[in-house]
């Protein structure tokens, strides 16, 4: 009888541990967004202007240099930060100022920021800036719906005409 | 718990004995299922998912198994590890000659979740999505990678079937590198349990079997990087972190695993100091460099090197002094550690400076001496394990561990017919790992030093048990049939062979 209930309680131990690795290997479920919202991701990575104009040598500075080292064009290493601006339905959801990266600061700046947004039809205006001026050189609009628990990415592209608005 | 445990497998088979090796038996259990599973495994974005949504539906009665197997496995591993760790937290056996084996169980964690995690993205569902983003999200913390890496998981085509590839290669690799760092872990631990008791691996290898039959493992939906991961069904065991990501920031949760690494890496330090008792000392003009100690030390504490004193043996024992643990295990090995040896001063070949065998004999000596009553019981007992009440009738010897108990004192405190029985109380679960055990291999005439063949079997009780309510009651009821079984056995005369008797009256 005794040796009976020692198999029931090894039993017992045994249905014990995996009912804990078989509920807490699935369970509780996650709800990692509401049902009625969406994500914004606003993200890109862009190489700013450079901070000053590029300018010729001189030939008294030219001939101080190394034969290999003669090239007339010299332009500063570091670049502007980037600025940019995003509103949602005509109110400021984002501002940043994104340094250049490197020592040098002469590399690219990026970012990524996602937004928990109501689902709906939404007007998005972005703005970015990437050289020493006071007024933003690149500014995007659009009207997009956003579905539930879709994913609609803002990326920038200067090459093909600034802000893209994904969805 | 424990008790209940110990109560219905008995100590030899408590499972909380052998959580470490318990972690390790699952740790093969993954490799041979993963094997399987791997075997028809296609790495690529979408190869990935459909191969093994393929191996799930087609064949649900061995892949299908497997796969859940796999991830069952997976998940047991980091329930028996955490358990290890806080045992032995709890236990405070993580301080002085322990900390090689806990700093170096530290990078474990790391290496588990790594393994773990990374066997995620292979599916490609969309719990991998969230797993993949999430994951990019927290490294992203750190501006060190040129380009963010989250960029990657912005839109479907971001990433490509070489990338899937890269983490099939890292789901092996991790683990080889897991298992190095496992040898490492149990370098300074002398047969280091890496499996369980047989009866307990194969409860535990068909429970985890039947969960696999009863709930298998299924994929989330395809990824879709269009589409936000939502109501996932959470394997909370490796990804209970990754909510806090989006409740706190990235940077949170790297303060908190952080902190939390860096913390278990100082904890040996950390106060307050345990104290540790002085360590063994070799006397070479009593080692015949046998080897028993070296055996018997749990540690690694204890080595054979040549003979530097010139005397005719071969080897000599050599100490360790920060791999010893004070336990005395060793000083129970030794052939030399004979209370009836009748020299000047007795000395053992490793002997504690605080116990010395000497004293251990003088105590010996004086508790036998104050013995009185029909039945008369020697106890020599560890310090850790449950404590037989002193009363008329009972003379107690408490020792740092069972383990360093000579076979050859219980034939000294039986030698006359001043005690009629001695009464051995171990730790099941040894607090210096293998000294109840080997006691008992000595008692039973399969480890050296052997109690000896004259020395009446019907007169010795070993109790192994643990100091927790259950096991105290164990050792007092023992304790208590120990004594009837004496009563009912002639009593012993003077003169009389060790341990045996002439009739009663």
């Amino acid at each position: 009888m005794a040796k009976l209930l020692r198999y029931l309680g090894q039993a017992i131990f045994y249905i014990l541990f995996v009912s804990v690795i078989g509920y807490f290997s699935t369970y509780p479920v996650y709800t990692h967004l509401p049902p009625d919202q969406g994500l914004v991701k606003l993200s890109f990575i862009h190489t700013a202007q450079r901070k000053g104009a590029c300018r010729e040598r001189t030939d008294e500075e030219l001939a101080k240099l190394a034969p290999n080292m003669r090239v007339r064009k010299v332009c500063p290493r570091e670049r502007s930060d980037v600025v940019v601006e995003l509103d949602v339905d005509g109110k400021p959801l984002y501002h940043v100022v994104l340094p250049p990266s490197g020592v040098t600061r002469d590399g690219s700046s990026a970012v990524y920021r996602r937004f928990q947004l109501p689902a709906g039809r939404h007007h998005f205006t972005a703005r970015l800036k990437d050289w020493e001026s006071a007024e933003f050189n690149y500014t995007g609009a659009a009207d997009v719906t956003l579905a539930p628990g879709r994913v609609m990415v803002i990326d920038f592209k200067a090459g093909a005409g600034g802000f893209l608005f994904k969805s | 718990m424990e008790g209940a445990l110990s109560a219905v497998f008995g100590p030899a088979l408590n499972p909380f004995y052998f959580l470490g090796g318990i972690a390790y038996f699952l740790l093969w259990v993954l490799v041979a299922s993963g094997f399987y599973v791997y075997f028809f495994f296609d790495t690529g974005v979408v190869l990935g998912y459909q191969s093994l949504e393929d191996l799930t539906r087609k064949q649900p009665y061995l892949g299908g198994v497997l796969r859940s197997l796999h991830h069952y496995a997976a998940d047991g591993m980091v329930l028996a590890m955490t358990l290890h760790l806080l045992r032995e937290f709890f236990m405070d056996r993580y301080r002085n000659f322990r900390w090689f084996s806990w700093v170096t169980g530290v990078p474990l964690l790391w290496l588990v979740y790594a393994s773990g995690i990374g066997g995620y993205w292979q599916v490609w569902d969309r719990l991998a999505q969230f797993i993949a983003i999430g994951t990019a999200e927290w490294f992203d913390y750190f501006p060190i990678f040129g380009e963010p890496l989250v960029r990657n998981f912005l839109e479907d085509g971001g990433v490509s079937d070489r990338f899937f590839s890269l983490l099939a290669f890292a789901h092996i690799g991790i683990p080889l590198l897991l298992m190095v760092f496992l040898w490492v872990h149990t370098q300074r631990i002398t047969r280091a349990v890496a499996a369980p008791p047989a009866p307990v691996a194969l409860g535990i290898l068909l429970a985890l079997v039947a969960l696999s039959l009863i709930k298998p493992i299924l994929s989330h939906a395809a990824a879709d990087l269009g589409a936000v991961p939502n109501n996932l069904k959470f394997d909370w065991f490796y990804l209970a972190v990754y909510p806090l990501l989006y409740i706190w920031s990235p940077g949170a949760v790297w303060a908190l695993t952080g902190g939390f690494t860096l913390l278990l890496f100082l904890l040996p330090w950390l106060p307050p100091r345990m104290h540790q008792e002085p360590i063994v000392e070799v006397h070479l003009d009593n080692c015949n460099g046998c080897g028993n100690c070296v055996a018997d030390c749990p540690y690694a504490a204890l080595s054979l090197e040549p003979r530097t004193d010139g005397r005719r043996f071969v080897h000599e024992a050599v100490l360790r002094p920060d791999l010893c643990a004070s336990c005395g295990v060793c000083v129970g090995s030794c052939p030399y550690a004979m209370p009836f040896r009748s020299v000047g001063e007795l000395v053992s070949g490793v002997d504690l400076p605080d116990v010395p065998v000497r004293a251990l004999r003088a105590t010996t000596d004086k508790a036998v001496a104050a013995l009185a009553g029909e039945v008369r019981v020697m106890v020599f007992g560890c310090d850790h394990a449950p404590k037989i009440v002193k009363a008329p009738g009972v003379a107690y010897v408490g020792l740092r561990c069972i383990g360093m108990l000579p076979p050859s004192f219980i034939d000294y405190a039986l030698r006359g017919s001043a005690v009629d029985g001695v009464f051995i109380i171990g730790c099941a679960d040894c607090r210096y790992r293998r000294g109840d055990q080997w006691l008992k291999q000595r008692l039973a005439g399969e480890r050296d030093p052997r109690l000896r063949g004259r020395v009446s079997r019907e007169r010795v009780h070993h109790c192994s048990v643990t100091d927790i309510p259950g096991g105290r009651v164990t050792a007092h009821r023992e304790f208590a049939e120990f004594r009837e079984h004496l009563r009912r056995l002639p009593r012993r005369r003077v003169g009389s062979e060790t341990g045996s008797a002439t009739p009663r009256g």
